[in-house]
């Protein structure tokens, strides 16, 4: 049950961080200075620069004393929503800017406006390529459901938590199988984004595998 | 006589403090090829790119038939796509294959059904010479290939006249008669191009009109007789001896 949960969380975390961080990234590259500066990196640096902790503390216990009083899942998903979409940001930032500029001018040339020159050139190349960074902030995302057990939502760690001490003393042997289950969901999902990476590789533009047999 | 396709009137830009072009004027007539010569650092690759603008032009103006394209209401997504553009670097999209290089502006921007979009796209290729390429990704094309379905991303728009920034320029000496061969042929059959490039033999054979520019204006025009055999300006005489003696180091 409590490793549902903890799929369920990361699901939601990487889903907003994805809708948010492509705008932001998009922004970031192709907006203007009044975009940039004021829109799309104080986001980007407020969530980066502060603890996971300390966000989910913000959220939910900083709220409610400002009368807005978010459920403990949505304090969660905006805390480490954005958190995901700040660093997702910078994984699409980076691969946009790694694309040809020539690719840009050539969508342009055939009449395609700016936005559709992302839509449908810039960002389905930027995609490929940031996979496998964004394997990295999957794991990332998993792992760090952990931390919302401290707002009290019964995801796999507060699931272990319960067990210890509703069996006294089986700790060692609870935690190895909570940290098990991390390991198996990470590594499945690192598995699958790994055949998706391959699933979609442009042919003929992966390094060439070097042959040098005679 | 034909009907004006392209004006360009006391066009300048400038980069910064350079100026590149300094007030050019030309026109280009319908079923024409016009071929731009001169050294590097002319500006004639900044004159192609003003003319789409994809630079922003500084003053001037330019003429698409009857319409001012440089007018700010002016809708320049629409212009583009009635103007084809060739790049020095073929910049095909890396992640389409070659049907789909050609038939993403047809459905993106001129909203044409995938079907009918299919058709005139393999229509294109085979017009290149490419009909049996179509699924091949452009990493997997030769530099020839390559800029040979760019040639058919910009026919396949249909549009009123092609520029080709130097399309030869990127390409090993056996793929470049492939390319110009297919230019060529489009020459014959009447498309509307502005060349610029460095192929003489090219200019000679194919071109009505050649634009001498030299420090950002144009020095001499004329058609290819008149430029090759009695050049005006010592500078056109020098450029052309120079060209055609590294062609002649070539041929030995």
């Amino acid at each position: 049950m409590g490793s549902l949960i903890s799929i369920e969380l990361a699901l939601a975390f990487l889903g907003l961080g994805f809708i948010v961080g492509i705008p932001l990234a998009v922004g970031e590259v192709y907006g203007n200075k009044f975009v940039k500066n004021l829109a799309v990196l104080p986001v980007v640096e407020f969530f980066r620069s502060i603890p996971a902790l300390v966000l989910l503390f913000l959220f939910y216990f900083g709220a409610s004393s400002l009368n807005l009083n978010f459920s403990p899942f949505m304090a969660a998903l905006l805390a480490m929503g954005f958190r995901s979409a700040a660093y997702q940001s910078q994984i699409f930032r980076g691969a946009i800017k790694s694309i040809d500029t020539g690719q840009m001018q050539a969508a342009r040339s055939i009449g395609m406006s700016k936005f559709k020159a992302i839509r449908y050139i810039i960002l389905p190349q930027a995609l490929r390529i940031s996979i496998p960074s964004w394997s990295n902030e999957y794991a990332c995302v998993l792992k760090d459901t952990s931390l919302v057990y401290a707002l009290g939502i019964t995801e796999l760690m507060r699931q272990g938590r319960y067990i210890v001490a509703r069996t006294f003393g089986n700790a060692i042997l609870v935690y190895i199988i909570c940290a098990l289950i991390y390991f198996v969901i990470v590594h499945l999902g690192v598995k699958l984004l790994d055949f998706l990476e391959e699933k979609y590789k442009i042919p003929g533009y992966e390094i060439k595998k070097i042959t040098t047999r005679a | 006589m034909a009907q004006t396709v392209l004006k360009v009137e006391n066009l300048h830009k400038s980069y910064g403090k350079v100026q590149v072009i300094k007030g050019i004027n030309f026109e280009v007539k319908k079923g024409e090829t016009k071929v731009i010569i001169g050294p590097s650092g002319s500006g004639k690759s900044t004159l192609l790119r003003c003319i789409n603008q994809l630079d922003r032009i500084d003053k001037g103006q330019v003429w698409l038939e009857d319409l001012e394209i440089t007018k700010s209401h002016i809708d320049i997504n629409q212009i583009r796509a009635s103007i084809g553009f060739v790049f020095q670097s073929f910049n095909l999209f890396t992640h389409l294959n070659a049907l789909d290089n050609v038939r993403i502006g047809l459905m993106r921007v001129k909203r044409i059904k995938e079907e009918d979009a299919t058709k005139i796209a393999i229509e294109e290729l085979k017009r290149v010479g490419l009909g049996g390429k179509i699924h091949n990704y452009p990493a997997q094309l030769s530099g020839g290939q390559q800029q040979r379905v760019s040639i058919a991303r910009a026919l396949a728009m249909s549009p009123k006249l092609i520029l080709f920034d130097e399309p030869t320029s990127a390409l090993d000496p056996e793929l470049i008669g492939e390319v110009l061969e297919v230019m060529i042929n489009l020459a014959k059959e009447g498309v509307t191009m502005i060349v610029v490039t460095h192929e003489m033999g090219f200019a000679r054979s194919v071109a009505n009109d050649i634009i001498f520019i030299d420090y950002g204006t144009i020095l001499e025009e004329g058609p290819p007789g008149e430029i090759f055999k009695k050049p005006k300006h010592k500078r056109t005489a020098k450029f052309l001896s120079k060209i055609t003696q590294l062609e002649g180091e070539k041929a030995k």
